[in-house]
């Protein structure tokens, strides 16, 4: 029976992010969701949630939690993108395409620089 | 929507919201009996007669937040187009199971589209859910239950970006090789 991967790897893999972890000072994790209802999905949400994965991926970003959520009830904005860093306000994005997203990402969640031309109240 | 897997995405999204702590996704593709099934099965909070009645009119939802799901209805209309059907069953209590059929070869019948983006979303955004794939085409068949990864994982996020590379590469790995032809049947399983 091939398997392509064996849960041997994924202990190796939790090890070695242990250590990581230690080495480094821990100042909380951010939190980004992205609404999946109905409309989110058809505006596109699972692509603007895919490039957020994707740059974890790419750029080995530690510390964030990527969350889905029902509908936010904001539908003419979707797909909405909301940011809380460890011990601040939620911040909340409106038509958010992966190349936002990725802007989203890289000022905000890794720079803490809120984007305001993207934000909407929510 | 233009895939299936984003309709497999939405009605997944029913089943998160009606509470359930396993889901489980299943496609079944056989081109010689020439049909294309999904079944999406919960242990969530399930519907009461009346509701499951009115599910596919496009002016039922349990949301509150607006008046109008049309996930279900559109899904069930594309079944349709496609010699297929759409069928729910659900019990209070029990959960719910929503079967849709396509003739695979029809003209009008979507991709399947990006199934392992959908489950990526999926697994990755609600880790609270157990999540379980079988994708069969035909004699070769991927089972995939997130369990035992979180199990190895005891407490690790599955963010961090290694676990979400081998999840990753696990369901692309294990999905691709169902479409090439083998003399042997594939049947992985994780």
């Amino acid at each position: 029976m091939p398997t392509v991967k064996s849960l041997d790897d994924l202990k190796k893999i939790r090890e070695e992010a242990l250590k990581k972890q230690q080495l480094k000072e821990t100042s909380g994790k951010t939190d980004v969701i992205v609404g999946m209802g109905t409309v989110g999905i058809a505006a596109g949400a699972r692509e603007t949630l895919k490039a957020i994965l994707d740059m974890i991926e790419s750029d080995n970003l530690s510390d964030i939690i990527v969350r889905q959520t029902g509908n936010i009830g904001l539908d003419s904005f979707e797909p909405i993108v909301q940011v809380v860093l460890p011990g601040q306000e939620k911040v909340t994005y409106g038509k958010v395409n992966p190349e936002m997203a990725k802007r989203i990402m890289k000022e905000h969640v890794l720079a803490g620089k809120i984007i305001e031309e993207y934000r909407i109240e929510g | 929507m233009r895939e299936l897997a984003l309709h497999i995405l939405d009605i997944a999204e029913n089943s998160i919201s009606a509470g359930a702590s396993q889901i489980e996704i299943s496609i079944d593709e056989d081109l010689q009996e020439d049909f294309l099934n999904i079944l999406i099965k919960d242990n969530g909070k399930g519907m009461s007669p009346e509701t499951l009645e009115n599910i596919t009119d496009p002016f039922v939802t349990s949301r509150t937040t607006r008046k109008v799901g049309l996930g279900i209805p559109f899904f069930k209309a594309a079944a349709e187009a496609c010699e297929g059907a759409l069928v729910i069953e659900s019990q209070m209590g029990v959960g719910t199971a929503v079967q849709v059929s396509f003739k695979h070869s029809h003209i009008d019948r979507m991709p399947l589209g990006d199934i392992s983006g959908t489950l990526l979303s999926l697994i990755i955004g609600t880790p609270e859910v157990n999540w379980i794939y079988k994708h069969t085409v035909n004699d070769n068949q991927f089972i995939f239950d997130d369990q035992p990864i979180k199990d190895a994982l005891d407490g690790l996020s599955l963010c961090e970006p290694e676990v979400m590379k081998f999840i990753r590469e696990m369901l692309q790995e294990g999905i691709h090789a169902l479409y090439k032809s083998q003399s042997q049947p594939i049947i992985s399983e994780v």
